[in-house]
Formats: structure tokens, sequence, C-alpha cells
């Protein structure tokens, strides 16, 4: 078999290095190793693959996929991605270096984390945005951890029951080890309920409070009176956002919040089963110094230049060791340089006609649904932007099949026992007519 | 590399436009509600698509890479990205597949998942791995739950400690804190190794477990790990395996074979894929069988992990196979052992003997220091490698050695590129021996020179509107 | 060579106190912010916490570096140097100036405990 080709070592190279370090063989650079854990024969692997090997079983995997036009959200958004972005993003200068530890040699990196923050500041309305974290969930396990450090002696955080599921249980475990108790905020009518929230904190236990911007339901959340409400008992307000939507509702920092965070992936990140996708968190500049993740700043160098570094680092890991805000070590930089290109592609006003498409084809399938008869409306006063629920009024699974069978991933089931659509600007109005077609007929 | 002074925000013009959408066919949706609306304005800039490709085509070219040059960086393992992988994690049938699409419609992407989890547990001697954790210390805090888990589902409630080496990543404390565990240090012996007797009286039914890297942060593999292993076990302890070393055994040990409990592996650093400027990275945790029941119940990610991260992996893993993957474990050391021989007589090598992939210098053997002139630190050293076109290693890191200076080459470099290096490093050793302000001064040829440090601490800039 | 005042206290991890009746004047040694460097942030409590004799009150931070403060008695907080919220460096230019709370002691016992300059001087081998 021939060498493979990530590895440049001749014979002649591999001896002469063996000879320069003084031993004789390969194995023999492993003699510290107790024998018995040196691993014997050949591992339980499949053969080596060729590149167009690897390409035509790729092709195989890839063909026992569905290739379905995505109508459902949930957190994981169908949005257009623009060209330019993987194209960018795959210079190699980008994607081969690691955290810029080396700041003159890493300005590249640099830069665009410092616009990525600079965005979503703006985004969000508030002062100081970190270099990113893992995802939205992850994000919000952060925050939970982050309330609690910045009210002290509290204990409990809480956390409305209209955020979307998978935040609520990647929060829950997070919790759950670092020992803080977590309450649910019911809901009414589809919204996070402000009296059951008072009713909650007048326990005056409690460090923090997460609420939707935009909820599992779609809705997007009136959070009058909330901010004062938690202010009111010293805690700290936490808005989980859908970043996309931010262009139009209400911001983080309109209503009063502490802290945002929230997922990325609805910038222009494909969807990828999942990830990687990007968590955000902004923060009031009070809280700067308990927020996790790396972040980067402006200064000059010795030549006066205006130039960028990772600073406030005294917060992190690698020199707080067990007292650090965080265990993060990294962030999730090639995807922060990925919505930092959409939204400079974007700008102001492309982030609105993403928004001002997908809501009006939303309110149209919406609308195309009830006229099928088979759905009730759950929240019909409720104001919605791309996603909604609806309430099926027969048991939905043959609906769904169907939809699946004509190449749509449509009306997933939550678990209120409604179903939930998702409509984006990549969602054509004949794409919509053929779907509700297919739910009339089913 | 050269200078270049934009903000995208400073290219800014009202009226420009980057995007390209559909012409809107929907009636009209009503507005949402006044007290609902954003009224703030929106302040992202407004550019044009090609302005935006040559923004981000010359800040990359402010940037240094693996595939730019030699990236020595220890502890992270920075080796070739191959390219077949960023083409196969694209293909539109991975990437349009929406995380919450039940098992009927991603047959495939659920065969990767089930194919990687074989091959690592081939690799590593673990019974499972769980792909959830997005990065190396997001595996370490996972692997920590599953430790805590096990104790609790046995109804074991007061083991709240986990052990600690003093060389270890901060990463681990950092980790063992946010899982509420509470974190106890054990010393390091000369030699570099564990202190077995400083162990033994941390152990009781208080220890949830231990956390260890080996080889360790030093680069020396633990060779009282069986000893270790079954001092631990005795208690009632688990074995954690910090898999941020891993390369230095791929084909070689397994961890599971040294009687590891949990563990979790980098895939950005032995597994090829790239490591994005600091991320995407992904962090799979295996556990032995004993273990197997602990994974279920914990959510710690929003979907499945960083899938297309995972898919990079596996394209590597096909391309290794069983036949090059001892390769990997091998090559790595022989490089790192190969430069320290060519470097000990001009940097101070604190532990002698073979090395695994990576090893530590205590700074130079002549720093040149004289009156009126300090000597050359690491720092000077890491900065002149630059001016030669060379990352620098990691420095300062482990805690150690005050003048710590990590190495650690790979397997993808050739001997001629660790020729080249070990030749610059012995011309800056000259350097510094003859006037250390050379080194002081550097970098001279990068795009940009030595940053205020200080003043970006103390008066944070942190976003563009705070220039304005 | 550092600089040490006279007619100060100071504790072992290098705080020093002044003691003016019942309150604490608690800062750290010249010793202490020269080995620290460039003093980026100080960590501070807020008024009416409260420390414990040997307990971390509060962090140092520079670039590459965090270091804790003790607390070298026990009581309660009645005030902190604000100033020092956007002028860490005032610590670097004057350390005995520079002083980073006052605290109500609840055990004025707990000075005796502490070095005089002379013993001080000597734990940092000057």
């Amino acid at each position: 078999m021939a060498q493979l080709s990530y590895l440049p070592h001749t014979e002649a190279d591999v001896q002469a290095m063996l000879e320069h370090v003084g031993v004789n063989r390969l194995e023999d650079l492993f003699s510290d190793v107790p024998a018995r854990f040196l691993h014997k024969g050949a591992y339980a692997l499949p053969d080596a693959l060729s590149e167009q090997e690897i390409r035509d079983y790729f092709a195989s995997l890839e063909a026992m996929n569905a290739r379905l036009k995505v109508f459902v959200g949930q957190g994981a958004y169908d949005h257009y991605t623009p060209s330019v972005i993987p194209y960018l993003c795959s210079r190699s200068e980008f994607l081969t270096a690691y955290t810029p530890y080396q700041c003159e040699i890493s300005q590249g990196t640099l830069r665009y984390i410092f616009e990525y923050q600079s965005m979503l500041c703006a985004l969000t309305g508030l002062d100081v945005s970190n270099a990113s974290l893992y995802d939205g969930p992850t994000a919000a396990a952060e925050a939970m951890r982050m309330a609690i450090a910045c009210t002290r002696k509290k204990t409990r955080v809480l956390l409305s029951a209209t955020l979307l599921p998978h935040v609520i249980k990647v929060v829950q475990t997070y919790a759950k080890f670092y020992g803080v108790e977590i309450g649910l905020v019911q809901a009414d009518g589809g919204q996070t309920s402000l009296e059951a929230l008072k009713a909650e904190l007048a326990k005056d236990d409690v460090a923090g409070v997460i609420v939707p911007s935009v909820n599992r339901y779609g809705i997007i959340e009136d959070l009058t009176g909330f901010a004062d409400a938690v202010h009111a008992q010293k805690a700290i307000l936490i808005e989980y956002c859908d970043p996309s939507a931010l262009a139009v509702v209400k911001t983080p920092a309109e209503w009063g919040a502490d802290v945002a965070v929230g997922d990325g992936q609805s910038l222009g990140l494909p969807l990828s089963y999942g990830g990687p996708y990007v968590g955000f968190m902004t923060v009031k500049k009070e809280h700067m110094r308990k927020m996790p993740g790396r972040i980067v700043g402006q200064t000059v160098d010795k030549d006066g230049r205006r130039v960028f570094v990772l600073t406030l680092q005294a917060r992190e890991q690698h020199i707080k060791r067990e007292k650090a805000t965080s265990n993060i070590c990294s962030n999730e930089s090639l995807m922060a340089l990925w919505v930092t290109i959409y939204l400079s592609l974007m700008g102001p006003e492309g982030l609105k006609e993403v928004n001002r498409i997908s809501t009006d084809g939303a309110h149209y399938l919406k609308a195309e649904l009830l006229k099928t008869g088979k759905f009730e409306d759950v929240f019909p006063d409720k104001p919605f932007l791309k996603e909604f629920v609806l309430k099926p009024k027969q048991f939905p699974g043959l609906m769904q099949k169907k939809l699946e069978e004509a190449g749509f991933f449509a009306a997933l089931d939550t678990e209120e026992g409604y179903v939930s659509f998702c409509v984006t600007e990549k969602r054509s109005k004949e794409e919509i007519d053929r779907l509700v077609t297919i739910v009339k007929e089913g | 590399m050269k200078y270049y002074d934009k903000l995208i925000f400073e290219l800014s013009k009202e009226g420009r436009c980057g995007y390209s959408l559909p012409v809107n066919k929907f009636p009209a949706a009503p507005e949402v509600p006044l007290a609902l609306r954003r009224e703030s304005p929106l302040p992202l800039p407004q550019v044009a698509e090609p302005d935006v490709v040559r923004h981000y085509t010359n800040l990359s070219q402010m940037n240094f890479g693996v595939d730019t040059g030699f990236y020595p960086l220890g502890s992270c393992t920075m080796k070739y990205n191959p390219k077949i992988n960023e083409e196969m994690a694209a293909l539109p049938g991975f990437a349009g597949l929406h995380p919450l699409m039940h098992a009927g419609l991603t047959k495939g992407a659920l065969k990767v998942y089930q194919e990687m989890n074989k091959a690592l547990s081939a690799i590593t001697g673990m019974y499972t791995f769980t792909f959830d954790p997005c990065a190396g210390a997001h595996g370490e805090l996972t692997g920590l739950m599953i430790m805590r888990t096990y104790h609790l589902q046995r109804g074991d409630y007061g083991r709240t400690k986990v052990i600690v080496p003093d060389s270890a990543h901060g990463t681990n404390p950092a980790s063992a804190a946010v899982c509420g565990l509470e974190v106890v240090e054990v010393k390091s012996l000369e030699n570099g190794r564990i202190d077995v007797e400083a162990l033994k009286p941390l152990l009781d039914n208080t220890v949830a477990g231990i956390m260890m890297t080996n080889p360790n942060t030093l680069g020396l593999f633990e060779t009282q790990i069986e000893e270790i292993a079954a001092l631990v076990h005795g208690v009632g302890g688990l074995l954690y395996y910090d898999g941020a070393n891993m390369n230095a055994l791929m084909g070689v040990v397994r961890p599971g074979d040294m009687g590891f409990d949990i563990m979790h592996l980098n895939l950005h650093k032995t597994f090829s894929t790239p490591h994005g400027g600091g991320g995407p990275g992904s962090g799979p945790v295996g556990v032995a069988k004993h273990l197997e029941d602990c994974i279920p119940d914990l959510r710690v990610s929003g979907f499945h992990g960083n899938f297309a991260v995972i898919l990079r992996a596996y394209a590597y893993i096909l391309s290794l196979g069983k036949d090059h993957l001892q390769k990997v474990g091998q090559y790595a050391v022989l490089g790192a052992n190969y430069i320290k021989e060519c470097l000990k007589d001009k940097y101070i090598l604190p532990i002698e003997g073979v090395c695994k992939h990576e090893f530590v210098f205590d700074g130079l053997i002549n720093d040149g220091a004289r009156e009126g002139v300090p000597g050359a630190t690491t720092l000077d050293v890491a900065k002149r490698l630059l001016d030669y076109g060379f990352h620098a290693p990691t420095i300062y890191f482990p805690l150690l050695f005050h003048q710590a200076l990590m190495i650690e080459p790979t397997e993808t470099e050739s001997k001629e590129t660790l020729d080249a290096f070990i030749e610059v490093m012995r011309k800056i050793a000259d350097e510094a021996a003859e006037d250390p302000n050379i080194l002081h001064e550097a970098p001279h040829n990068t795009p940009i020179s030595r940053p205020d440090e200080t003043t970006a601490a103390r008066n944070p800039i942190l976003k563009y509107q705070d220039t304005l | 060579m550092s600089k040490i005042l006279e007619g100060l206290k100071y504790s072992e991890s290098h705080e020093w106190v002044k003691v003016e009746g019942n309150i604490a004047v608690i800062g750290v040694s010249d010793f202490a912010q020269a080995e620290m460097g460039d003093i980026t942030y100080v960590d501070m409590p807020d008024v009416d916490d409260a420390v414990e004799a040997g307990e971390e009150f509060g962090a140092l931070e520079s670039v590459k570096a965090s270091s804790e403060l003790i607390s070298p008695v026990s009581g309660t907080v009645v005030e902190v140097n604000e100033a020092l919220e956007d002028a860490p460096e005032m610590v670097n230019e004057d350390a005995y100036g520079a002083w980073i709370i006052k605290v109500e002691m609840s055990d004025a016992s707990e000075l005796d405990a502490l070095m005089d300059a002379a013993a001080y001087k000597a734990q940092i081998g000057e």
C-alpha cells in the first residue's frame, strides 16, 4: 500500500530522524509505555479508502437522506445562504488558523470578531458582545450561570415555558449539575404570564429570568413590565432571541433586558442536521466582567496603528482555572465569520426584507391551511413572524407522511399536540400552494 | 502578509446593497404591532457584494493558518486539514438536513454517527460515544456530568471532589467547577509525572474521579498510570481521560486499555478537522461499558452536536483506515523527539528522555542578559519566530515552568519543514546571545507590531460603535 | 526595591491595613503591585458585603494574570474605592494611596496576627 498522501515521510527521512533521536525503530519511541498497553495487531477499522472511494461512499450515504423542502423551524431555520459566504469562509487563512493567540499574525480573525461583536450589539442594542459560544441553548445555559454570578446569594433561575424545548432541556441539564434550581414560568394564551412571573419572583430567591423574544409558538412576546418586575427583585432579565427577527421586533435593550442570548444559525447558516451553529451573548456594560467566552478589543500597536487583541482575559479558564466565569476555551469562530459576512451582505434593509418575505409567506400559508378546515387556530390574536402552530383536527401522522412523500418537511409535532410550521424567504408561493393542496387532499 | 486597516462599517454607504432576494409574491401580512416593533436604528453596514469579497479577502491575508506555514502550537495538534473532508461536509444532502427530521429521513446521517461510534471505539478502546459536545471543554463538562451521574445512580451521593494534576489544561478545573465539583490539585514530581505518593492521601470515598491527560501537558507519558488507575478505582473513583493529547497515541495505545472509564476526543485536533480560527470543534465523549446508561439523560447542546465537523472527521478516518492509523502516532512522536534533540543544546530542556507528540523547553540556555539589558524571554522567542514565517509554539503553559515553550510538530510536517524550523530556532538563540534587543523588538516583519494590551484591558473598546 | 510604609500592618498575602478607629483601610503593598505589573482591573466587593479574615474579597487583574485579594480582617465593607473602577493604574502609581476597601472590623484582635513593617520587610527579603 502506498503512503498516505497527508504524511510526507520517506523511509530515508524516518531513518535519519530516528538516528538523530538515538533509537533504532519507531516502536522504541514508546519504550516508556508499559508493554501490556501497546496495541497488538490491527485496529478494528475498515481498509483505507482513496479520495475517489471516499467521494463515492459519501455520495451513497448522502443518497440515504431525504431531500425535502423545509417548512419547520423550532430553533433551526432554512434561510438562504449567499454564495459569497462559503466562498470566503473556505479561505484557508481563516479556516486553518487557530484561536488568535499571536495577534501580530491573526489580525484577520481578530478584526472579523470585532465586527461580529459590533453587529450583535447593533442587533440586540446591548453594550458588549463576546466572540460567540457553541450554540443558542448552551448560550442560555451560560447566561443562567452568569445570573447566579451577578446576583450572588440567590439560587434559582426562572425559565419561561414558552422557550424552545431544546433550550429548556439544555439549561436544565447544566443547572442540575451546577446546583441551580430551575423554575418554569407558565404561559397564558401562548405568551409568558407576567402574573405567574411576579408570583415566582416574590419568593425572593431568583437570580435571573430567561424569556423568549419570539417564542416556541412563533408568537412575538409582549414583555411590557417584565424588566421592572425582574429588576425590582434585583434579578437580571435574559432574553432568548432569534437574531434575524431582531431587525423588526423590539430589541432586548428596548425591553430593558440585561443579557441577550440566542442562536446565530438564522443568520444564513446551513441546517447541517443541527451543527455547527453559533451561540451569541450580549450584555449591559455592568455585567461585562461576568460574561463567559473570548472578547476582542481595539488598541494600538507600538507604531500607533489601530489593531485588535483578545482582551479581558483574566476572566478566562487559562488564567482563573476553577474560578473562571466559564470553562469555554475557544468560540465558534468560523461560524461567527459566517454570520458577520451574512450581516454585511444583508445590511439593515436586506435583513428586514428577509423578515418581510418570510412573514408574508407564513401568514399566507397559515391562512390557506385554515381554509382547508383541517386545523384549528390556537392563538388567533397573537402576532407572529415566520413560524406558527395549529391544532390538527385529526391525528396528523398520515398528513405528515404524505407531505414527506411529496417532498416537504412540515407540520412538526409539538409537545402540546400542535403542529408547527415555518416559512423562510426560500419558500416560493408555488411550493406553498402545492403543500396546501396535499394537506387538502390528505 | 500585508496590513489593511478597514472595518466593514467604514466601507458602508447609505443605499448600497449586498443581497439578492426574490420578489415578494405574497399578500402583505399585518405589520408587527407598534408596541412590539423595533424602534431603534439598525447600524449594520450597507455594502455591495464586491466590497464584501475584497474586504474579507484582505482580512484573510493578515492571518496565518496551517496552510500558510508550520504551526507548532503545543497541545493544539495543528495538523494538515484534508480538503476532501471540506467538500464532503458541504454536500447538500447533509447540509440541508433539518435537525428535527425523524430517523426515517436521515438514514445517511445516522449511519455516519454509527460508523463513527464504531471507529472511535476501536481507536480508543471505549465502549460507546456521545457526539453532542461541541468542543473539547464541552466534552470535559459532559464527561464529568457522566461521572457524577454514575455515582448518583448508584446512590453514592458523597462524591463531590475531582482530582486534577497541577499540569492540567485550565479547562479541566474550570469544567469541574461548572459541573459542581470541588477541584483538588495533585502535584507533579520533578520528572513531570503525577506524584503518586501525593495522590494517595487525597483518595477517599468523597472522590468522584481523577482527570488525566496522557501524555500529559509536558508531553510525557504517565508511566505509573497502572498504579494510579488501581488506586483511584480502589476507592470507587473513575478515571477521566482528557483527549487533547491523543494524537501521540493514535494507533499505538488505547485509553480504554489503560483503565480510563470516560474520555473525550478533540476531532479538531486528532482527527484533522480545521480549527476555524477557534471553532467549530467537536468533542465526542466515550465511556466504558459500565457507564453506558449514564449518557441518555444528558442534553448538553441543541441538537446532535456539530454534525458537519463529525462528517469531516469521518472522511479522515476513512482515508486513514487501519493501514495508516499507527503512522499518525509514530510520526507525531518522531517529529517531536527530533526537534527536541536538535535544540536541547540551545534551549533548557527541564526533563530529559523520550517525549511523546510534544515537549516543553524552559527558555533559552543563554538569554543574552547583561548589564542594563534584560535577557530574551520566551515571549521574545515566540515573537521572533513570526518574523521568520513560523507560528509560535504555545508559551507560558504549562505553568510548572516560568519560561515554558511548548512545541508540537504533528505527523503531517516533513523533515525539511522541521529542519527549517530547527535552523531558525538555533538562529534565534544565537541572536539572543549576541543582542537580546533584536528579540525584544520583534516581530519586525508582520502586518503589525506588538500591541498595547494593557490599554485594551483598562479601557475596553469592544465594538465599532465605541469608536465613534 | 519596593516601598514599605511604617505604621501599617501587613499580611502574608501582601495586603496592608491602616487602622482608623474600628475601621480597617485595606490595600496592597508596593511589592505586590510591582509583582503584578500593569494592573488592568480591580475586582471589589459591594458595600455591606461581609468579609472574613483569610478569605478572598476581590482580585487584581493584569493582562495575563489574576491575583486574589485576601482580607486581613473580618467585618463588613463600609466603603469601596470607586475611583479604581476607572483608574486601576492608581494601584501601580501609589499602592499606599490607592486603598481598595474600608472594613468595619468585627474582631480587632485579628490585627495582632499581622506583621509590622519590619517583619514584612523580612518576609519579602528586602
